[in-house]
């Protein structure tokens, strides 16, 4: 459990950029909430109208404790309950590349929201490269700290692999940040080859065409 | 319409010093329509209330009782001497906290503690209503309670919280009343109720029924009881409240007074002791034509059936804001069923929270101590308080 939320110094940097793009006000689902951090944010600061949808039940709870609307779920078989087009932003932070299936959990966010946040970790990072080409075994990195075998994150991508997968589902991706280390680096061209080699992950703000 | 000071019980008081509470009086011009389309005319709702209701009268809570509860949920019972039956929940500095809030608890429509019920007297007769008392539903007591809230000139309610058949009310409240409630909290129930509900609520009827002292239902009038059934009921019934590993945890297989089993038909083992307790106790107390009632009125209970087969379209546009809990070893109740209700919620984007509790206490979790219960219960409110202006 966390401790009381006035406690919580800042919000972590990735999640303070995320914050930044929503508006006063908005409607917003935040898939994969987690302990309520960004949303507890959103509500105080921007009084936005937040749901959050979270797995595990010890988070759950702890939201709720704390006044957020937050169901247990997850992204892969609940989004599917959501009615079109409810929500201004529907939010998917660091999450995705756990999901069983990554294009379904998308196109669900771009339905059910008018535009999407997603935030991923980018394997095509020079030190994840480095590691493969060098040593040999699967990378283990700050951002990605498991053993190949324990790892959740079963659908792991690079920058580029998820502009493609962008791009499939009609989608346009209205702004990219890079993310490195624990800052945010700014604004990105998300289909240019620097990004892909040297951020440690990105925050995309998408829309349906 | 009149109110009385004291309703009229039918059981001798044996905390004669206890607030007894009070109890409107619903005279011939303000009959009460029933779902089995006859009218109930006159009748009455005996209610308790706890803290002070602010002057923008914005502070009420409405606590809706289960199956064998009754009014007295903060406060001793008059009947049995007993605490109220949720005051880890309800009072000064809990969550439901009565230095804040204005508590409304009421006896559901059909049942013994001073709302009218088959045991009163059919003033048509001049005999109690036994069988002749109309069949009502979770609906008619959520309509009664909503005639109360009127004669107590509280047009808006802050929540709405209930346990089982009063999280059963809670949702019929969201889905009859939503402009006039602004949050609603169902704790371990369902929005129907199941075949395996159902077929334990005939086990606890037949028993009652079979008993001699029932006299078809007459027993008043032959100045009899039928304390038998009636007590078998409720065994039957509180197994289901429980859980098997609680059961275990408690009983196992240890034996009541002695030291070998006795080879005869006495309880040889504490968890009969324990049952057979539980029926003594619950007979001086409840009605057995009561229990027949309400035990009938959540067999009819399944709110998406007023919504052609469609639960979310019971929430659609629903300005409330949504509280669901379920208890991980409630195996009448269970944590599916109390997700379908998120489900349905989900699918009109309604304002809903779900929490889990896990806990090996069963069905019977949501009267006990359970933390996470009363923190998730306390933070929801607080949000729902704040949200509404309220300090």
């Amino acid at each position: 459990m966390n401790g009381p939320s006035n406690l919580r110094a800042e919000l972590r940097a990735d999640l303070a950029a995320i914050a930044e793009m929503i508006p006063n006000g908005a409607r917003v689902l935040d898939v994969g909430c987690g302990d309520g951090a960004l949303l507890e944010h959103l509500v105080r600061t921007k009084k936005v109208d937040g749901r959050g949808i979270e797995l595990s039940q010890q988070n759950v709870n702890a939201c709720v404790a704390r006044g957020l609307a937050v169901v247990q779920g997850d992204a892969d078989s609940d989004l599917a309950e959501y009615p079109d087009q409810v929500f201004d932003f529907v939010i998917l932070s660091q999450t995705i590349q756990a999901t069983e299936k990554p294009s379904q959990v998308l196109e669900h966010m771009l339905r059910i929201g008018r535009q999407a946040v997603i935030s991923l970790p980018n394997f095509g990072h020079w030190r994840v490269r480095l590691a493969l080409l060098f040593g040999g075994r699967m990378p283990r990195t700050r951002a990605l700290g498991y053993n190949w075998y324990d790892t959740p994150n079963i659908h792991l991508c690079t920058i580029a692999d998820f502009v493609d997968l962008v791009r499939e589902n009609g989608a346009v991706i209205d702004r990219a940040l890079a993310l490195k280390g624990d800052s945010v680096a700014g604004d990105v061209r998300p289909d240019s080859w620097g990004p892909n080699f040297a951020a440690q992950g990105a925050i995309f703000l998408l829309r349906k065409n | 319409m009149t109110e009385t000071a004291n309703p009229r019980f039918l059981r001798p008081l044996s905390a004669p010093g206890a607030d007894a509470g009070k109890a409107v009086n619903f005279g011939p011009d303000k009959p009460l329509m029933l779902d089995c389309g006859r009218t109930l005319s006159p009748f009455s709702i005996a209610y308790m209330t706890y803290g002070t209701l602010n002057a923008a009268k914005s502070n009420a809570i409405l606590i809706c009782h289960a199956l064998t509860g009754d009014q007295f949920v903060a406060s001793e019972h008059p009947v049995t001497g007993k605490p109220g039956w949720w005051t880890m929940m309800v009072g000064p500095g809990r969550p439901i906290d009565t230095d804040r809030f204005f508590v409304i608890c009421a006896n559901v429509i059909g049942g013994c503690m001073g709302s009218t019920g088959p045991a009163e007297i059919d003033p048509s007769t001049g005999k109690p209503y036994a069988l002749d008392f109309p069949l009502v539903t979770v609906r008619d007591m959520v309509r009664a309670q909503a005639m109360l809230l009127d004669a107590l000139g509280i047009e808006t309610l802050l929540a709405v919280v209930g346990g089982s058949m009063g999280g059963m009310q809670a949702l019929q409240w969201a889905a009859s009343f939503p402009t006039r409630v602004r949050a609603v909290v169902p704790i371990a129930c369902a929005a129907r109720h199941s075949a395996q509900n159902i077929a334990f609520h005939e086990v606890g009827r037949q028993a009652i029924m079979a008993d001699p002292d029932w006299k078809g239902g007459d027993y008043q009038s032959h100045g009899t009881r039928p304390s038998k059934g009636l007590a078998v009921a409720r065994m039957a019934a509180h197994i289901t409240y429980l859980s098997e590993a609680a059961l275990q945890r408690k009983f196992g297989r240890n034996l009541q007074n002695r030291e070998a089993l006795s080879f005869q038909f006495t309880p040889d083992f504490q968890i009969e002791s324990y049952l057979h307790h539980q029926g003594a106790t619950f007979v001086d107390r409840f009605d057995a034509n009561s229990y027949l009632y309400i035990t009938r009125a959540m067999d009819y209970f399944d709110l998406a059936e007023d919504y052609a087969g469609h639960l979310a379209d019971a929430f659609r546009d629903s300005p409330n804001r949504f509280c669901i809990i379920s208890f991980t070893s409630d195996w009448l109740f269970p944590t599916a069923e109390n997700k379908r209700i998120a489900h349905a919620l989900n699918a009109v984007a309604a304002k809903v929270s779900f929490v889990e509790i896990k806990t090996d206490k069963g069905h019977d979790s949501f009267l006990l101590d359970e933390p996470e219960m009363f923190d998730t219960v306390r933070g929801f409110l607080n949000a729902v308080a704040s949200a509404d202006g309220l300090a």
